[in-house]
């Protein structure tokens, strides 16, 4: 160990939080996810724990999304099917599911909840691994579907979302409920990120039962913004504040695909080149920039995408002897 | 440590004669304590002073240059760890590899394929920083014909890679261009350091480890202090760490020989691994990443993380929102577009109506640099305001109708603003990417 060093000594962590349960747990995964348990700022294992490696959750929605051409490519023989797109999901490595319910917006075909439920339901039989699953984002709808999808699948321990700082509390009593995590979502702002987990925790729901996504914006878009919220969160938690030591999750993947670099052709934009290779960096690169800043869970679309975070991630869980 | 403005004070002529540009040798010594001024600014400075006052003043990473003129790249400069603490200054330079393997046209057709590694994004030019020869083929007078002919065609500042014989036989030839030297090891600082002194060149110390590194740098840096600082990438992790604890002790203990730019080299030998591994460095204090990824859709996103990592978080970049700006041979029937004075949104809007080849009015609202979204939730761009703003700005005289265009992100405010503004408001597209088509349907009348 070198003499040469400034290691920092914090005194808070990271929540761990697992998500998924298995047959003997309850559910029926065949695999869970359990992310957190930081006592270091990203990846400095010489002076503190972080004893879990970020994970990947591959986006999937429950109606054909007609997607960025590059991912359409990809999915076009799944994506009218939740059940086979989760599957191929899985085959391209996702630790998680994130079953986006777009189906139950009003404007989008306005789905029952019923029907949403068993969507959830044929989806958690097709694959084993934990599933996250979130509204369509229209908050009265969200109300109605999101209790319903929790009751049919309690004990999955599925992450479950968003919970808004105006809309937090029938997603949050369900998931206290029927056993799942909850995806609280804030927009960019440190004190209502902190706000909405104490709202949540004065409902009953124990600190590490959530997980925050403190606003996600692309690479180009705003990711600084995004970057020193993940820094300012982090070092909150580190020194002690429990309403900031929730695990980051970040919804990339809707993010970067919309970005102009993602979406521009190569024939309009001759001097930016391929547009698939640019396109999946586009998405690469916004997730492990926010790696750095300290998210914990990516939710990413494409499959090379997925490959080059993950492979990132496990570079930078070496234990590095310095 | 830091000294008070009284300290230094003590230290000063006090004859306020005003040379420094302060008023008074006790506001240049307030100024100081404050980093806004350096003690050679005061000309009357007396040696002891300096000696006294030098090292504890001085900012705690060195600045550094490489490349002259146009091609200049400054490095280091950094007070903060985080960018929400204040801000980062000097972005990280990419400098490409090229090696002196390639020769004849081959090398010539790789200096300009690297020559052309430069793009525009959001109104902004983008571009590599600097062009690293490495001296593949461990021959020095290989080495020095390649440096020649990339020195003579690049457009960037360079950076030398070889051995002691390469560097001595390429270095003098090329020396006004003041290239950076890599790198002075613990076998062969003296050489190489008295050919960078010789040659006024910044040069890389290259170390093994951060006490290693600590002690090589203590060493070179009481003869020379024009250096970056390389711990040798073997491992992403172990880079990461060296790099923050080396950053750590320059600006928290301003431990001297930490207090330097840095460089990384990549080490991923598949190119999208490469530019995903950089992302890590540019975010975590490097002053030059140093790669072999030649291509311009995988640099791309790489140039923008650095340019959202070097923005300064304090006040958003705008454009002055009181100009109506026309974009093309703009007529009366031309379209009026409505955004924010966000630099990033007006950029991105300005693009795509140039793209859209239909010439067309935009109007910035003064949002305070907010983007639609945030400026929407913040209740400034909405209905009232921007019925008030694109009034004042007198742009519907120019035209002969009575339409403006809005994001599609405020769709719901179109009903609002209609009945505040009178005009009739039309909902553009959500992404300004979306402004060609909408516009070619809309008006193809107006195609230039
Ligand atoms: C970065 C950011 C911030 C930054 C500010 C950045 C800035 N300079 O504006 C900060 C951290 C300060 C911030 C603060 C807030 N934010 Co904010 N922020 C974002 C974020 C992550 C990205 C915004 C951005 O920079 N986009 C990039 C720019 C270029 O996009 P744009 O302006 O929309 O332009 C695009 C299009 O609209 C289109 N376009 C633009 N103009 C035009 C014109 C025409 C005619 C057409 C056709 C198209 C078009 O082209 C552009 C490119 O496609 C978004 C979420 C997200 N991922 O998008 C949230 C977001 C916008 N913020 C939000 C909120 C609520 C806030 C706050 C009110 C939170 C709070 N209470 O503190 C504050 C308000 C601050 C204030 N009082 O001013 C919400 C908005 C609410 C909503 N829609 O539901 C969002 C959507 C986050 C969320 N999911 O909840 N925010
Ligand atoms: S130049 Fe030196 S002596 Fe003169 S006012 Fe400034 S600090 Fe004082």
């Amino acid at each position: 160990m070198a003499t040469n060093m400034l290691k920092e000594k914090y005194s808070g962590k990271i929540n761990t939080v697992t998500l998924g349960a298995t047959k003997e747990q309850g559910g029926t995964r065949t695999s869970t996810v359990t992310v957190g348990g930081e006592s270091t700022m990203p990846f400095l294992q010489f002076e503190g724990d972080m004893p879990l490696k970020p994970v990947v959750a591959m986006e999937i929605q429950d109606i054909n999304p007609g997607w960025h051409p590059v991912l359409n490519q990809v999915y076009a023989e799944v994506m009218d099917c939740p059940v086979a797109w989760a599957k191929k999901c899985v085959e391209f490595g996702a630790d998680m599911i994130y079953l986006k319910l777009a189906g139950a917006h009003p404007d989008n075909g306005d789905k029952s909840p019923e029907d949403c439920a068993k969507i959830v339901k044929d989806v958690l039989a097709a694959v084993g691994v934990p599933l996250i699953v979130v509204g369509c984002g229209e908050d009265e709808k969200d109300n109605a579907v999101l209790p319903v999808v929790a009751e049919a699948a309690a004990g999955e321990n599925l992450l479950i979302g968003c919970a808004k700082q105006d809309n937090y509390k029938s997603v949050a009593a369900a998931a206290m409920v029927h056993k799942h995590k909850v995806l609280a979502a804030s927009p960019l702002d440190i004190n209502i990120c902190k706000q909405l987990n104490i709202l949540i925790s004065e409902l009953g729901l124990a600190a590490d039962n959530v997980l925050i996504d403190p606003s996600t914006a692309a690479l180009g878009y705003g990711i600084e913004y995004t970057y020193s919220i993940l820094e300012r969160g982090r070092l909150g938690a580190l020194s002690g504040d429990k309403m900031l030591s929730q695990p980051v999750i970040c919804q990339v993947g809707y993010e970067a695909w919309r970005a102009k670099e993602a979406v521009a052709t190569e024939e309009d934009f001759p001097n930016w080149g391929n547009q698939a290779d640019r396109a999946i960096l586009w998405e690469a690169m916004t997730a492990t920039g926010l790696l750095q800043g300290g998210a914990h869970v990516m939710v990413l679309r494409h499959p090379e995408a997925v490959r080059l975070v993950k492979k990132n991630a496990e570079e930078l869980m070496v234990k590095a002897e310095i | 440590m830091a000294l008070t403005g009284l300290d230094i004070f003590k230290q000063l002529p006090k004859t306020n004669c005003k040379d420094c540009g302060s008023p008074t040798c006790l506001a240049f010594a307030m100024a100081m304590a404050n980093g806004k001024a350096s003690l050679d600014m005061c000309p009357h400075a007396t040696e002891a002073a300096k000696e006294n006052l030098g090292a504890a003043t001085a900012p705690p990473v060195r600045t550094v240059k490489v490349g002259v003129g146009e091609q200049e790249i400054v490095m280091g400069d950094e007070t903060v760890l985080f960018r929400h603490d204040k801000t980062f200054y000097h972005p990280t330079a990419i400098a490409i590899q090229i090696p002196d393997t390639l020769s004849g046209a081959e090398l010539d057709a790789k200096i300009e394929k690297v020559n052309g590694l430069v793009m525009d994004r959001v109104g902004q030019k983008i571009a590599i920083d600097m062009v690293a020869i490495v001296n593949a083929s461990g021959d020095a007078a290989t080495f020095k014909a390649a440096v020649e002919a990339v020195a003579a065609k690049a457009n960037f500042a360079l950076l030398l890679a070889a051995d002691v014989a390469g560097l001595e036989a390429a270095v003098p030839a090329v020396a006004a261009k003041k290239p950076l030297l890599h790198a002075a090891t613990a076998e062969n600082w003296e050489k190489v350091v008295a050919l960078a002194k010789a040659n006024n060149c910044p040069v890389v110390v290259k170390g093994n480890g951060l006490d290693d590194t600590a002690a090589l740098v203590e060493k070179v840096a009481a003869q020379y202090k024009e250096l970056v600082i390389d711990f040798g990438n073997t491992q992403q992790a172990k880079t990461l760490a060296e790099m923050v604890n080396a950053r750590r002790l320059a600006i928290k203990k301003k431990f001297r020989p930490f207090g330097y730019p840095m460089l990384a080299c990549t080490i991923a030998t598949d190119a999208k691994e490469e530019i995903v591994e950089a992302a890590t460095y540019v975010a975590k204090y490097a002053s030059i990443v140093c790669m072999k990824v030649d291509e311009k859709p995988l640099l791309l996103p790489l140039m923008a993380w650095r340019m959202n990592i070097y923005t300064d978080p304090q006040k958003p970049m705008t454009v002055e929102s009181k100009n109506v700006y026309e974009i093309g041979a703009v007529g009366p029937d031309s379209p009026v577009y409505v955004c924010t004075n966000f630099a990033l949104t007006y950029f991105a809007v300005e693009g795509e109506v140039v793209a859209s080849k239909i010439p067309g009015y935009i109007v910035a609202v003064d949002t305070d640099g907010a983007s639609v979204l945030t400026a929407w939730a913040a209740g400034k761009f909405v209905a009232e305001p921007i019925a008030e703003f694109v009034k004042n700005i007198g742009i519907m005289d120019k035209v002969n109708h009575n339409t403006i265009v809005i994001p599609g992100y405020v769709a719901i405010i179109s009903g609002k603003l209609k009945e505040k503004s009178g005009y009739e408001v039309v909902v553009g597209p959500q992404e300004a990417a979306g402004i060609p088509a909408f516009a070619k349907a809309r008006y193809p009348h107006l195609m230039k």
